[in-house]
């Protein structure tokens, strides 16, 4: 094919794609950091503000509670990944039977959406009649109210947002674990190694690459956590001082107040720390993560 | 090599599943519970047949018509991105063109960055077009996807390059070796991407409860998170909706299964 065509042929290709990217991706970027910058009027249209919207963003203790309640969901979600190690482990044990349906069980609850999820859980978390407590109770343990309380309710939606998430970080981990070689376990099993004792030397080292993936996607996922929060906690309950997540603030004031540059700013310090953790997390990985 | 016993695999994994599957065989049963009943101290685990509940929700709030939503944006959203970013990636897999690189750079940047930075803009592009409160507002924005071009071209650039010579030999063009040699070659890439496509689409509620506040153009996703707020602990009722709203995706992927987790293990082979 003559070259001058095949250009064009790509370009002619990739249009709608590029068009509709640039239109509802790379323009917003622009945009958002422009507007920033700016605060929204009463009757629309945007009036530049330079940098004082982050300026009383920094001094905004709403800012610093929705930072801390995000950071420590993300520690907490983070917190529970080798449960999904160990149950991609135990469904890749040889001779295992009932394999798919196990997956198919462990994959509910990332099938279904997050809407009905977290009503789900603010049943079960109910502090008057919910199971939760109920099971608590009769361990002789006085459960609080989860999702009223500040001091509970993030604690809460992370075990919700584990609960989601471990089908499907099981499945990425079980492609791993599927990807090491055999003659690895084989050589380990003539030097005479146990079971644990091969989890621990080869598998784990050699899950490695997995495991930074699935670090690196779970923490950029819960430092935008929305969902959950928004159909757990009450607008306006008390727990949301200690609930409300970053993007929940974003919404809130864009959205519920209509301060869209305020928003927006939100939004700018959101990327920022996305970038500067996911930086942080591959500067890291030259420490922990063995690349064969 | 000696086997070693199952059991205490099953017993963790069983243990697990149940702890996965317990939640929403609960919901079901309070599906079917009157309001007394659904409160009780302690809790009661039996159904009592209140069908009415499921008549309720769909009397209460537009629900029917959310479904209809759901079931159009979903699908509008999984063809179009089928179709827009299969083109894209058998462009950018098959076809030579000055600044490939640099374009697919910028695809692969868009991937890095938070979805709230797009959300003010596009409401303000949905205000102008005066498409708030409308379908094409939740449809145009997503279909379009860097992350589906991505995953497609790896599909496109795993087929042999003589597939394409032979074809252009006898006269074919790009259009058509992308639509009748690769495309049905790609097909488990495009089922595996439209599984993923469906599932978002189907649960995603920040757009949708930015975008649409009118309950009659709302998806199911945002007509549940309001629902709450009309019945805040009449669980019943709740349930009732968060059923009907959440078992299509669930059939689906027991239908479907392979493709999805396919899908989501290509995710990961590509960190």
């Amino acid at each position: 094919m003559h070259s001058k065509r095949e250009w064009a042929w790509g370009y002619l290709l990739i249009a709608p794609m590029a068009l509709g990217l640039a239109v509802f991706y790379l323009w917003p970027i622009v945009q958002t950091l422009y507007l920033s910058m700016t605060e929204s009027g009463v009757f629309g249209g945007y009036t530049w503000v330079g940098t004082a919207n982050f300026a009383e963003l920094f001094t905004d203790e709403e800012m610093y509670g929705a930072l801390g309640n995000t950071l420590l969901y993300s520690v907490l979600v983070l917190a529970g990944v080798p449960l999904s190690i160990v149950v991609a482990a135990l469904l890749n044990v040889p001779g295992l039977r009932g394999l798919s349906l196990y997956r198919t069980l462990y994959f509910l609850p990332v099938v279904t959406m997050p809407a009905a999820v977290g009503l789900t859980w603010r049943y079960l978390f109910n502090g008057d009649f919910g199971a939760i407590n109920h099971v608590l109770g009769t361990a002789g343990i006085d459960g609080p109210y989860w999702l009223g309380d500040p001091d509970f309710a993030i604690y809460a939606i992370a075990v919700v947002g584990i609960w989601s998430s471990v089908g499907y970080n099981a499945v990425l981990f079980l492609a791993g674990l599927q990807g090491i070689p055999r003659h690895y376990y084989e050589a380990a099993e003539i030097d005479g190694a146990g079971r644990l004792r091969q989890f621990v030397r080869i598998t784990l080292p050699l899950l490695t690459p997995t495991t930074f993936f699935v670090v690196v996607i779970t923490m950029i996922n819960a430092l935008q956590v929305f969902d959950l929060v928004y159909l757990m906690i009450d607008l306006k309950s008390p727990a949301l001082e200690g609930s409300r997540t970053i993007v929940y603030l974003f919404y809130e004031t864009g959205f519920v107040q209509n301060q869209r540059g305020l928003a927006a700013a939100i939004a700018v310090i959101l990327l920022g720390l996305v970038l500067m953790l996911t930086a942080f997390q591959f500067r890291l990985q030259k420490k922990w993560v063995h690349y064969e | 090599m000696s086997r070693p016993r199952t059991s205490p695999a099953h017993l963790f994994l069983a243990a697990g599943a149940l702890v996965m599957l317990a939640p929403f065989a609960w919901q079901l049963v309070v599906s079917l519970q009157t309001l007394p009943d659904s409160l009780r101290v302690p809790p009661k685990f039996t159904p009592s047949w209140q069908w009415s509940n499921f008549a309720d929700v769909f009397r209460s709030v537009p629900l029917a018509r959310q479904f209809l939503n759901t079931v159009v944006v979903t699908a509008a959203v999984t063809a179009g991105q089928l179709l827009l970013c299969s083109l894209a990636a058998f462009a950018f897999a098959r076809l030579r063109f000055p600044g490939r690189g640099a374009l697919f750079l910028l695809f692969l940047a868009v991937l890095m960055v938070p979805g709230e930075l797009f959300l003010i803009p596009r409401y303000e592009i949905m205000m102008e077009l005066g498409w708030l409160n409308s379908l094409q507002a939740l449809i145009a924005p997503g279909v379009f996807g860097a992350f589906g071009t991505f995953m497609l071209r790896q599909f496109f650039l795993s087929l042999p390059r003589e597939l394409d010579e032979a074809a252009s030999i006898d006269g074919a063009n790009p259009l058509q070796i992308y639509w009748h040699i690769l495309l049905p070659l790609v097909r488990p890439g495009l089922l595996a991407l439209g599984m993923l496509t469906v599932m978002w689409s189907w649960s995603s509620l920040l757009w949708p409860l930015v975008v649409n506040t009118d309950p009659e153009m709302m998806t199911l996703s945002a007509g549940l998170a309001s629902l709450r707020g009309q019945y805040l602990t009449n669980f019943p009722i709740l349930f009732a909706g968060s059923v009907v709203a959440s078992l299509p995706v669930i059939a689906l992927f027991v239908v479907m299964q392979r493709q999805l987790i396919a899908g989501i293990a290509f995710t990961g082979s590509k960190g």
